[in-house]
């Protein structure tokens, strides 16, 4: 079956990708200015201390024997302890991990949410009123910074209006989509406006193509040939655009996440930074960039799905 | 003529609010069980006229005339009564079957769809009509070829599909948008064998739109030719080919090449058609005319019936029927 190859291949081709993410991170942290030793012991370190504490981090030893034994405990889940919170950071991506990943998937939903429906809306009314309203309005939304649209959302429909908390995460599933509405619609905005436009001019190829011609002599419902032919095809780029989206989207959580209070991985990446806290830094890079991998993974699939021409 | 199932009158197609005429009046009839060639250079107006009958034009076209589909005019019909026209009574094969086929649907779904819209069949009949189909239009191992995709197809074996599509729910007027230009020299003549025998097999009329006399010749009971949009002759192919009336046509017979006769000069018509925005007054075909006279430069000729199912808009076709047909 060439789908099932496709995947086995596709799978096979993480390992080389998941080694290289493990080597940029290894040689990131080695290249950071400061060493950890007076990271960890502040600037007045003695020379002895610092070299006591290298020797038990083991950062005296050659680099490849360094990386074998990061790599080694980073395969069986030990990415060690933060320096700042004395917490392993396995737990700590554990609890906050979730949390990015629930509001870059609400981000993910709402964009296409409004993306599809208007980029239809657009392109089979092109050229009318409702496509320049609707082209107009994402315009706008792709120009706004985040930031900006973050805390003109938090002080109407947050501080004015009272529909949603101005910030943190709540307790229980719905608290928590509650509180990250308003961050997740400033996340997604313009995402949506980016998968609108591509969107629209996909469909508006596809709708003059042949084989919708030929659809529509073959007697089909217009709805039946909007859906199978013009819809499924002009999805193909979009879905592409999308899973590659999601890094940024995710590389955007770490804004939003500060704005809205949010204790995400984006906050807790943020945090470590200042605080030079590298094996959360490490480790952190590690689970963002196994997800991104995941992501593409995912999207590869779905286009194999969408497009049997990918799968050879 | 009643027994017409397919009367074209005065099909008129304009795009831009009326800017351009693609098609220009245009009537003809198609008989049950005929193949009706319709004959011009790229941009005379034949695909229009074709997509014109099955309101497929692009949504700026505008569409007048009528186009009467066993007495009933396609053009006034209801949305859901042209549905059942298209595709169940009339078919359209294209041109291109690569881009004609969805490329990202299997085979079977394309051929189901078809059935679903205008049969009452359930699932397990529409599969075996799908493969009945298949063997139909002579593509082996039908069972496994119906779950793959148009790009595993060669170019003849596609447009099988596609001929296989299209008399899915048994239409009764086959409409061919030039169904081998695409395709080898070879495969063309597989193809053209297999629309005639379908042609007898199922009893359908088939209209054949085609800028190669040689396919016209091998293929259709009666033809017409167009050129700027307009018929400009039609006769049965023996007719015409042995007795060109207009000069336009006589010019496309010179044009063509036949084997087996002593070498002769292959006559080309010079210059190229004209835009359809900017046609000549008088008779569109006069700048490249070998016979034009002052009329033809100021007045347009009408079509004319000159016998029985024969008929030619030429003011001087005595001087073209005397120069002969130049095959």
């Amino acid at each position: 079956m060439q789908l099932a190859s496709f995947i086995a291949r596709r799978i096979l081709q993480l390992i080389p990708t998941l080694l290289f993410i493990l080597i940029v991170v290894f040689a990131l942290v080695r290249l950071l200015p400061g060493d950890p030793a007076s990271a960890m012991l502040g600037d007045r370190a003695l020379d002895a201390d610092v070299e006591r504490i290298n020797r038990e981090l083991g950062l005296d030893r050659p680099l490849p024997v360094q990386f074998a034994v990061f790599a080694r405990s980073v395969a069986t889940g030990d990415l060690g302890d933060s320096i700042t919170l004395k917490l392993p950071v396995t737990e700590l991506i554990a609890t906050r991990l979730p949390i990015t990943i629930l509001l870059t998937l609400m981000a993910a939903l709402i964009a296409v949410v409004f993306a599809v429906p208007l980029a239809f809306v657009a392109a089979t009314r092109r050229g009318r009123m409702a496509d320049s309203a609707v082209r107009g309005a994402f315009q706008v939304g792709l120009s706004m910074p985040v930031f900006y649209l973050g805390l003109i959302l938090l002080t109407v429909f947050g501080a004015r209006l009272r529909w949603f908390p101005v910030g943190g995460y709540g307790d229980g599933f719905l608290e928590h989509l509650h509180h990250l509405f308003l961050p997740a619609l400033t996340l997604a905005l313009s995402l949506s406006a980016i998968l609108m436009r591509n969107l629209r001019a996909a469909i508006i190829e596809v709708i003059d193509a042949e084989y919708v011609q030929f659809a529509r002599a073959k007697g089909l419902r217009p709805r039946l040939v909007l859906l199978r032919h013009v819809l499924r095809n002009a999805l193909i780029s979009t879905v592409a655009l999308f899973g590659l989206s999601i890094g940024t989207l995710l590389s955007g959580a770490v804004i939003t996440e500060t704005v809205f209070a949010i204790p995400g991985a984006g906050r807790l990446m943020v945090d470590s930074i200042y605080a030079r806290d590298y094996p959360v830094v490490q480790g952190l890079t590690i689970a963002l960039a196994v997800l991104v991998s995941l992501t593409f993974l995912l999207t590869d699939l779905v286009q194999a799905w969408l497009d049997p021409r990918v799968a050879r | 003529m009643t027994d017409a199932m397919l009367e074209v009158r005065n099909l008129t197609t304009t795009f831009g609010h009326g800017r351009l005429t693609a098609v220009n009046d245009v009537s003809f009839t198609v008989r049950p069980g005929e193949v009706l060639g319709l004959v011009g250079e790229s941009g005379s107006g034949k695909s229009v006229t074709l997509r014109s009958i099955m309101r497929l034009t692009p949504e700026s076209g505008a569409v007048a005339g009528q186009v009467l589909w066993r007495g009933r005019d396609v053009l006034k019909m209801t949305a859901s009564d042209l549905r059942r026209v298209r595709g169940g009574q009339i078919s359209m094969i294209f041109q291109e079957p690569m881009t004609a086929l969805n490329p990202v649907l299997p085979v079977f779904v394309q051929i189901e769809e078809n059935l679903r819209a205008h049969t009452d069949l359930d699932r397990g009949a529409r599969a075996a009509r799908a493969r009945e189909l298949m063997d139909l239009v002579g593509i082996p191992d039908a069972a496994r070829r119906l779950r793959e995709y148009p790009h595993q197809f060669s170019g003849g074996m596609r447009q099988r599909v596609m001929i296989a599509i299209g008399l899915a729910s048994n239409p009764k007027l086959l409409l061919a948008d030039e169904p081998t230009t695409a395709l080898d020299v070879t495969i063309q003549d597989q193809i053209l064998k297999l629309i005639l025998d379908l042609r007898d097999q199922l009893a359908m009329s088939v209209v054949l739109v085609t800028h190669d006399l040689g396919v016209v010749a091998a293929t259709c009971d009666r033809m017409a030719v167009m050129y700027a949009g307009r018929i400009v002759e039609t006769g049965t192919v023996a007719q015409v080919f042995a007795q060109p009336n207009h000069a336009y046509t006589r010019g496309l017979l010179g044009s063509v090449p036949h084997a087996g006769t002593e070498r002769s000069m292959l006559l080309s018509i010079e210059g190229t058609p004209p835009p359809l925005g900017a046609l000549p007054a008088g008779c569109a075909f006069h700048p490249r005319c070998d016979f034009a006279t002052a009329p033809c430069r100021t007045t347009l000729p009408v079509l004319e019936d000159i016998a029985p199912d024969r008929s030619v808009a030429c003011f001087n076709r005595a001087a073209v029927l005397a120069a002969g047909s130049p095959i």
